[in-house]
């Protein structure tokens, strides 16, 4: 029987010529990641565990970006003791602050992560590395621990829904709409322990980081992972990057898919998630007026340097409203750098925005933009749960960085069509 | 390995905030834990679970947070199994990890009510119901996850394999 992408990594990682959806296997791991508030906690069961020593220190990461640079003095001390750890083990991709950025937007930019790898984290983001072809799924802390100490990690392989992208999107139409999108379609748990098999010529419409904003919000879909065939531009990304040899997987002609789900990117409209779930989504074209009080673009959803673009494209020449506080967060020093370089750092300045070093800040209502009671953020990020951003009562919408940067300007919710 | 305990049953999506609210987070402790397992769903749990009671529930238990508090909750207020329609996909895994075993099984969550007493055996994956003397049928663990269940948790069978 045929298999999927997905289950030929995984076939490929524990040394069988062909695995079936459903059976428990246990796969080595090309890399183990852990941040600043999971990587303490594994540390512990590290040690529970008897290990003297990681599996291999090149394939372990630790990224230091959630209440970085530290917040409290709690948070202080869980870098410290992650820092610790990574010195002792002499891990080799340990990422302070001045070097860090947010993790899943930070590894593939070092060429940490290629195709073909299995990978997992613990940070349910983890699958974002599915763009570049690979396997990688979020985990808890005590899988973050047995990986660092084997090199090993136990699933159940994954059945999969194809979904096949045709068409072109629209000026205005990103990897955002089409995540939001799909997520509305099939639901919050429309995914659950599947991988997502993106297909189809509208793939080659998305840029890499369309692609990486697509993968990592399959998980908002409850799926284990998402995963992108490689093309021209894969191999394009990683080169000068990935100082390794990558491997290619394909899908088998015949793989079996439990469903298959059509997106025509040509008709997609800019799409938002209303509170409080990533499932509840609109086109721009319903959203009504919503008054907001910030803007959040960032994270690792839609903080890379073409997000940083599209808002810029917006900002260029104008000024956000005096109501919306309007944060900018690239996710990494590279890009933040980038930003200077192309100019955009000042027009975001000149537009009245601030400019932030990397970090996941407000995404998970850590600092940087934590909200009060009533009020509204349109962000880039990736959910819109209650108090996710602070207050029980204040409320979360998730958009693409060319509607959050419309809606800065205007102070509601804004087709950047009609400005 | 053969369990053998009363039924509470609950419905859809279970999540973790309920099965442990997020306000006693603040230990790791898993006595202290099980004294308020499924404190916001069911008030009298903790007070009525006995040793190798068995919870049953509905489709995506465990959704919500990966906080391995949850499963961990579980374990020490004496439940000796879940069986539910189906689990969200962190849930599951925490749970294995951590030493909980847990089957899926739709007919066996359909026919079975609160209070029931069950007999399951985790190697065949049958599910006797001894008040309505009906079986049903589970998938069996496979070999390596009852490895990891028999070693009660990822952490000792880990700490096997390194020795
Ligand atoms: S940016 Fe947000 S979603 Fe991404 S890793 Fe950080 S906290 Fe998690």
């Amino acid at each position: 029987m045929g298999m999927t992408m997905t289950q030929k990594i995984i076939a490929a990682h524990c040394g069988r010529s062909s695995v079936e959806a459903g059976e428990f296997v246990e796969i080595d791991l090309d890399m183990v990641l852990g941040n600043d508030i999971t990587t303490p906690i594994a540390i512990r069961e590290f040690e529970k565990m008897g290990a003297k020593k990681v599996y291999d220190q090149n394939k372990i990461s630790i990224v230091l970006d959630h209440f970085t640079p530290n917040k409290d003095i709690k948070s202080a001390e869980q870098c410290k003791e992650s820092r610790i750890f990574a010195k002792k083990h002499q891990i080799k991709h340990f990422y302070d602050v001045g070097q860090m950025g947010v993790e899943h937007a930070l590894l593939p930019e070092k060429g940490i992560v290629a195709a073909g790898d299995t990978i997992i984290g613990a940070d349910s983001h983890t699958c974002t590395y599915g763009a570049l072809g690979a396997f990688s799924t979020g985990v808890g802390s005590t899988d973050m621990a047995a990986g660092m100490a084997r090199g090993k990690f136990w699933l159940r392989v994954p059945g999969a829904i194809k979904v096949k992208l045709t068409g072109k999107p629209s000026k205005y139409v990103c990897g955002k709409d089409v995540i939001l999108h799909l997520i509305g379609k099939i639901g919050v748990d429309g995914g659950l322990y599947k991988s997502l098999e993106f297909t189809g010529e509208g793939l080659n419409h998305l840029s890499m980081d369309d692609r990486f904003t697509i993968a990592n919000m399959v998980v908002e879909a409850g799926a284990k992972n998402g995963i992108f065939p490689i093309d021209e531009k894969t191999l394009q990304y990683m080169t000068g990057r990935v100082d390794r040899a990558w491997v290619v997987y394909e899908a088998d002609q015949d793989a079996v898919y439990e469903e298959e789900i059509e997106i025509n990117l040509t008709t997609l409209r800019p799409t938002i998630a209303f509170p409080h779930l990533p499932e509840n989504t609109r086109s721009i074209d319903d959203a009504g007026d919503v008054e907001i009080h910030q803007v959040v673009i960032g994270s690792c959803t839609n903080g890379r340097i073409e997000d940083m673009r599209a808002a810029a494209e917006i900002l260029k020449g104008r000024k956000v409203s005096l109501d919306v506080r309007t944060i900018i967060i690239p996710a990494t020093q590279e890009i933040y750098m980038q930003c200077i370089k192309e100019g955009l750092a000042e027009i975001f300045i000149e537009a009245g925005a601030v400019l932030s070093t990397p970090t996941c800040g407000p995404c998970l209502g850590g600092h940087m933009g934590i909200m009060a009671a009533g009020e509204r953020t349109v962000a880039t990020t990736n959910r819109n749960f209650v108090g996710r951003m602070g207050h029980v009562e204040s409320e979360v919408y998730l958009a693409s960085p060319s509607v959050a940067a419309a809606s800065a300007i205007t102070g509601k919710i804004t087709n950047p069509e009609t400005l | 390995m053969i369990v053998e305990g009363k039924v509470f049953k609950y419905g859809d999506s279970i999540d973790t905030d309920v099965i442990i609210p997020a306000r006693y987070l603040n230990t790791s402790d898993p006595k202290e834990l099980a004294r308020y397992c499924m404190e916001d769903i069911d008030a009298a749990f903790a007070k009525r679970v006995e040793k190798g009671d068995i919870i049953v529930a509905g489709n995506n238990f465990g959704c919500g947070s990966s906080r391995e508090h949850a499963p961990i909750a579980i374990k020490a207020s004496g439940i000796s199994c879940v069986i539910a329609k189906s689990y969200a996909r962190i849930f599951y895994r925490n749970a294995f990890n951590i030493g909980l075993p847990i089957l899926e099984c739709a007919e066996a969550v359909d026919r079975i009510d609160e209070g029931e007493q069950l007999q399951v055996d985790f190697e065949t994956g049958e599910i006797h119901n001894l008040t309505k003397n009906e079986k049903y049928k589970a998938q069996p663990f496979p070999e390596f996850i009852q490895k990891i269940i028999n070693f009660g948790g990822l952490v000792e069978y880990v700490k096997h394999s390194l020795e």
